[in-house]
């Protein structure tokens, strides 16, 4: 490969402390053809307040990666760290926004359901937890739907009960893996834009998966982008603040830029 | 942020709502079924061997006058319902352990795979033998009736809990008992619910056999036993009315029971579909 920049990934905001650490991370397991390496040899970290980007193409061990990081299959090499520490089971401080719209309970309200997760998560009172949810589901426009039950919402809201849930937790890192790769385009655009002001409003540091390049820039400070089969670290870019607005020439210029080295596969893009 | 809008819902009109309901059309049948009968009967002209609705229906009146048939099915439901609770109590443990372990899980399959096939009236002589005549050989097929079944559609819920919705669970940091009461029952409460009234309808048929198949003592009889007396004394008027309370019993709860707690917890939640 004649494209190397910043090849590491491991230079993160050198001012904050680290939250989140990935040393040599390498993830397989085995299916009916034999083992299969879904991960191999990647090392990042996080700091608290970034919002990391691992972007890739479907097979890039990405949704893999974050899994690992939530504690939900464990590494078969390397170690992921919290604060230092080893992780070991999933958790409350680490929160996860999924892609597929059936996270929420379908037995509780949508109140219910972001209370409960409170109740649990966080060991709050019903009447405390109640609080907290209501505000949060102000916050994500879902007001007039508290006492709706999930099945009767659209895919777009049953994501932004998820990612109220998740933010009423106050986990120490979000994560999201693909939450809008189910919705319509329209739909997409809006909750990027408001997931970006949820971010930026409360400052929470979070890791984010996707395989699209728009919505890496857009929700993302920093982006480190993976090749597949298996998944390794290719490039890192950081995404300055006047960069994430849609439709200026940075926007672009940073898009072509990723698209250039990520997404063109040798044979193609060769010419 | 901007508030989502609710959705406007205008009410059909009322008339148009009661026809599109099924209640009226099953009365039309139930009512012709009951000509029918009537009208073969007093052909047939034959009481001994079929009485006509009238007379079933006054043997059902007057049996019920006397308090001999309520008692009757009191005693019925009574022991129907500890076999039941216990089958359900046995089936809950079973699976909680096949849920969380893999020996659990081996040996539930292995137990409903051998015993669901087996039927509960045909373990009546090994009861007959272990626990003699009486109530504890019937609440003994009766768990067997209901326990594997039931336990079968638990772990088959179970299994069919979505990915996504497990990893939700656990990401709040629940595991263990309180990971199963707590997301895997109501996540399977669809499939549990169809167990259990698959379980209900297994146990209230084995009572009336087992009872039919030994009489317990005279006074404390079931339905069954009322009808097997009946039989021998060629009541064929009771034996109906006795037949008829074992159908209007058994309807009674899957109507009542099991439709309002479907309506109140599965069709609520979005689970099945109307």
């Amino acid at each position: 490969m004649n494209v190397a920049p910043r090849l590491t990934g491991l230079a993160g905001d050198k001012a904050s402390p680290t939250l989140l650490e990935l040393d040599r991370v390498s993830i397989s397991y085995p299916t009916s053809d034999g083992i299969l390496t879904a991960v191999e040899d990647v090392s990042f970290r996080i700091s608290a307040g970034e919002r990391l980007v691992l972007l890739g193409p479907s097979g890039c061990g990405k949704s893999t990666l974050l899994r690992a990081v939530g504690g939900f299959l464990k590494p078969s090499a390397g170690e992921v760290r919290m604060n230092g520490r080893r992780i070991g089971a999933p958790g409350p401080d680490r929160m996860t926004v999924f892609q597929e719209f059936d996270q929420l309970l379908p037995w509780r309200t949508v109140l219910g359901n972001v209370r409960y997760a409170l109740e649990r998560g966080r060991a709050l009172s019903r009447r405390d937890a109640e609080q907290i949810a209501r505000r949060w589901l102000e916050r994500v426009g879902l007001k007039n739907f508290v006492d709706a039950f999930p099945h009767t919402l659209s895919g777009g809201m049953k994501q932004r009960v998820a990612i109220a849930r998740a933010f009423a937790l106050e986990p120490a890192l979000l994560l999201m893996d693909e939450p809008f790769a189910a919705l319509d385009a329209l739909t997409r655009r809006q909750m990027q834009d408001e997931l970006l002001r949820l971010c930026e409003e409360t400052g929470n540091t979070a890791l984010f998966v996707t395989h699209g390049i728009d919505e890496a820039i857009r929700v993302g400070t920093r982006i480190l982008a993976l090749t597949p089969h298996p998944g390794r670290l290719a490039a890192t870019f950081d995404v300055p603040p006047e960069t994430r607005a849609r439709g200026t020439a940075g926007f672009g210029e940073l898009e072509r830029r990723i698209q250039e080295t990520v997404f063109s596969a040798p044979e193609i893009g060769h010419v | 942020m901007s508030d989502i809008g609710a959705p406007k819902l205008v009410r059909a009109p009322a008339l148009r709502r009661a026809l599109a309901g099924t209640p009226w059309r099953r009365f039309i049948i139930l009512a012709g079924f009951a000509l029918v009968w009537e009208l073969y009967a007093r052909w047939l002209d034959n009481g001994l061997l079929l009485p006509t609705l009238g007379a079933t229906l006054s043997a059902l009146w007057s049996a019920i006058l006397s308090g001999e048939l309520p008692n009757r099915a009191l005693t019925s439901l009574r022991v129907l319902i500890t076999g039941y609770a216990l089958g359900v109590v046995i089936a809950a443990v079973l699976t909680t352990f096949a849920a969380l372990s893999r020996w659990g899980n081996e040996a539930l399959g292995l137990l409903t795979s051998m015993f669901n096939p087996l039927p509960a009236i045909a373990l009546l002589p090994i009861a007959l033998l272990w626990f003699g005549v009486g109530t504890p050989s019937l609440i003994f097929v009766i768990v067997h009736s209901v326990l594997w079944p039931v336990a079968l559609a638990c772990y088959g819920g179970f299994l069919a809990v979505p990915p996504t919705l497990r990893m939700a669970g656990r990401n709040l940091g629940l595991s263990g008992g309180r990971f199963v009461a707590e997301i895997l029952v109501p996540a399977a409460f669809p499939q549990i619910l169809s167990g259990l009234r698959m379980g209900w309808a297994f146990a209230w048929r084995t009572l009336i056999a087992a009872e039919l198949v030994f009489g317990v003592s005279a006074r404390s009889g079931g339905i069954g036993w009322f009808i097997y007396t009946n039989r021998a004394q060629l009541e064929t008027a009771s034996v109906f009315a006795g037949l008829l309370t074992v159908i209007l019993i058994g309807l009674l709860v899957e109507g009542v029971i099991f439709r309002t707690l479907t309506r109140i917890t599965v069709q609520r939640w979005g689970q099945v579909q109307t």
